[in-house]
């Protein structure tokens, strides 16, 4: 698109030759270089996309583009089954916890960007700064809790320590966003007569939507991709995509041609869902930016 | 009905005070304008009245009842912001409406009420559309009615016409001077457009760094200002000043001498500033005086007791500005629109002594021996008895 604006009539008529020529000649950098780099992040994806279309030996073999699909390793990994509820397990936990970690966050990034004292900016950097402690370093004490309280193995637990580890971020956010709304319309209001139930459910939250929705979504792929904990507090019966995946690695080797397929049906939700809410994500992420 | 009093009213952010004490009366269906530079405290003042901010000292009285621990929405307020701060996913009758239906007014009643406010403000035909469909004035217009929805009994205005062009604000003053009679309801205005402040305030208060210099009528203002602030601010182009030596003071006034040479007898009390002096230092004996004089009151006089070199010339067609040096000093003068002055000429020009102001060292003026007939003048007076009697 950007190099057919490039030669649109308007600039051709106006544009000296060199000029145009140099102008042209950036956007053809700059898109070069944008799919460039996208596609060095998608290359990891489509290989495992493509890995799980093919036989256990085809997989080992030199990489190579060609080869003869084949849906073997997908009927293998569901004979061995449990797919839908380990997918189960991952859409409660993530949205559980998303839900749970917005419910906290909403109040919580009203009172910082709306009633400020001169603590907040330290309040939300130290919050911030939980998150530079490595998660292993809690392990130990979080494990015999969660087994004395007996939340060890269960949906619930996992929801706790997913809004846990992702409150952070996520009032972090949406102070930002609230922040960006102008104080003036919440005081309109409060001269209208809301109260401050009314005010955050009539106009702050349907004004800031896009900023919350992009946090909830970041949130649930946060939640959705997390192994660490999922791995260390559950075993089996809530254990969510991410100890699917993990247990194709472990007992069997490296059957690579499985793991991929495993892995592709484990992140499709999530892909296809940020897919759809694309312009929902791009608009919330740029919402100050724009107004 | 209501009525506002402010008693003392401090305001501190942290460490500084950006109210001072201020006292203030406003009346029933009274027009007052709030003007300042920018920075004197204005929009808090105003945001104190509205219960958006807490005084930190001093009461607000609403017809005669304390206000200070009563919420925003239940003082009988409505506000205009300067950003308009309409609700922009909601229509404009939504906008309107969402204080009713707060409120809990059925969707009829409130429709009806919607409705005759839009006819009001000619807003009917845009009922159904969205704030950022709507032009800078119409969003305006929706802002007040808004307001006028709620049926206050004062309303606020901040600096309501800052974002409007030109000739848009020329037609909203007078829209809003319509509305006021309309409505009878007190109005408090905020603007720092002294034009605004002229034409459509009763009374005007000059806030300067968060205190009152003064409050009176426009014409008050312009004629007698209390001190060389207030003489500054309101009237346009600035006053201008001169120092100005004393001579010697009697019940006809004080005497000076101008830069020049010249001498004048400016007609105001020198006793009653004596008086009125904490070190009760005689006017003799004070260090300096100035003079001031508005530039349209300077006339061009071949016998005037200034003058000097024309520096810049601005014709207007009605008015022709000059601006004429005087030694350190840039002197400014309105007169006709036809005179045939070139720059760099040099001109005479005088004054009528009673039209000139005197400032003591501290700033404040010496009052005028006589009032101007129009000191007294408001608003209301401009008006006919025929026209009078025509709205009541
Ligand atoms: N929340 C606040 N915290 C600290 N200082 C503030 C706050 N609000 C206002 N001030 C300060 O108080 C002073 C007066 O502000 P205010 O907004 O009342 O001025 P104003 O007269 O309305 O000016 P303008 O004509 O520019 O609107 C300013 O110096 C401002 O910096
Ligand atoms: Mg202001």
């Amino acid at each position: 698109m950007s190099l057919l604006r490039s030669t649109t009539p308007a600039q051709n008529a106006s544009g000296v030759g060199t000029a145009r020529g140099s102008a042209g000649m950036k956007t053809l950098v700059i898109t070069l270089v944008g799919w460039s780099v996208a596609l060095v992040i998608f290359f990891p994806i489509l290989w495992m996309i493509l890995t799980g279309f093919k036989t256990e030996s085809a997989a080992i073999a030199d990489p190579s583009f060609i080869f003869t699909p084949t849906l073997e390793s997908y009927e293998a990994v569901q004979a061995r089954s449990g797919y839908a509820r380990f997918a189960l397990n991952s859409v409660a936990v993530a949205f559980g916890s998303t839900f749970l970690a917005l419910l906290i966050a909403i109040p919580s990034a009203y009172a910082m960007a709306f009633l400020p004292t001169k603590r907040t900016k330290g309040t939300l950097l130290w919050m911030l700064s939980t998150k530079m402690l490595p998660p292993v370093g809690v392990l130990v004490p979080i494990y015999l809790i969660f087994r004395d309280v007996g939340l060890l193995d269960t949906r619930t637990g996992l929801i706790i320590i997913y809004t846990l580890m992702n409150l952070p971020i996520v009032v972090w956010m949406l102070y930002t966003f609230f922040k960006d709304m102008p104080k003036d319309i919440l005081e309109a209001g409060r001269m209208d007569g809301a109260s401050t139930l009314q005010e955050v459910f009539f106009l702050l939250l349907p004004l800031t939507l896009p900023g919350i929705a992009s946090t909830g979504l970041l949130s649930v792929i946060l939640s959705w991709n997390e192994a660490f904990w999922s791995l260390n507090l559950t075993s089996s019966k809530a254990a969510p995509l991410t100890a699917y995946i993990a247990s194709f690695s472990s007992p069997e080797g490296l059957f690579w041609a499985k793991l991929s397929a495993a892995s592709t049906m484990a992140i499709a939700p999530i892909l296809i869902l940020g897919w759809m809410t694309q312009k929902q994500m791009v608009r919330g992420l740029t919402f100050g930016a724009v107004k | 009905m209501a009525t506002l009093q402010l008693n003392n009213i401090t305001k501190h952010f942290g460490d500084t005070a950006v109210i001072k004490g201020i006292d203030l009366e406003v009346n029933d269906r009274e027009f007052v304008v709030f003007v300042g530079p920018s920075g004197c405290g204005k929009s808090t003042l105003m945001r104190i009245i509205a219960g958006l901010e807490s005084a930190t000292d001093g009461d607000i009285v609403i017809d005669g009842q304390r206000m200070n621990d009563v919420g925003p929405a239940d003082r009988g307020l409505a506000m205009v912001f300067q950003s308009y701060a309409l609700y922009p996913h909601m229509t404009v009758e939504g906008n309107m409406g969402f204080s009713m239906r707060l409120a809990g007014v059925p969707k009829e009643e409130r429709r009806a009420k919607v409705l005759e406010t839009a006819k009001i403000l000619q807003l009917e035909p845009l009922l159904d559309r969205k704030p950022k469909a709507l032009s800078g004035g119409q969003r305006q217009r929706v802002a007040i009615g808004r307001a006028i929805v709620r049926n206050p009994s004062i309303f606020l205005f901040d600096e309501p016409l800052s974002n409007l062009d030109a000739a848009l604000r020329v037609q909203m003053r007078i829209e809003l001077a319509r509305l006021h009679e309309k409505l009878n309801a007190t109005m408090i205005y905020v603007t720092h457009d002294q034009i605004e402040a002229m034409t459509m305030a009763d009374k005007i208060v000059v806030l300067h760094d968060g205190v009152v210099e003064q409050v009176g009528s426009p014409m008050a203002l312009y004629h007698h200002p209390a001190n060389r602030f207030v003489a500054g601010f309101i009237g346009s182009p600035k006053m201008n000043f001169f120092d100005v030596e004393l001579i010697s003071t009697s019940p006809e006034g004080v005497q000076v001498r101008l830069p020049g040479g010249g001498e004048c007898t400016v007609p105001v009390n020198a006793q009653a500033l004596e008086n009125a002096s904490s070190e009760n230092t005689p006017i003799e004996s004070q260090p300096a005086l100035e003079l001031g004089i508005r530039p349209e009151h300077l006339v061009l006089d071949e016998a005037g007791a200034l003058s000097g070199q024309i520096e810049v010339l601005e014709r207007l067609g009605g008015q022709t500005s000059l601006y004429v040096r005087m030694g350190d000093l840039l002197v400014t003068l309105m007169t006709d629109g036809d005179v045939a002055y070139r720059v760099h000429e040099t001109i005479r020009f005088g004054f009528a002594p009673e039209r000139a102001h005197l400032f003591a060292a501290d700033g404040r003026a010496l009052p005028s021996l006589a009032q101007h007939p129009l000191a007294g003048l408001t608003r209301h007076d401009n008006r006919t008895s025929g026209d009078a009697e025509a709205l009541a």
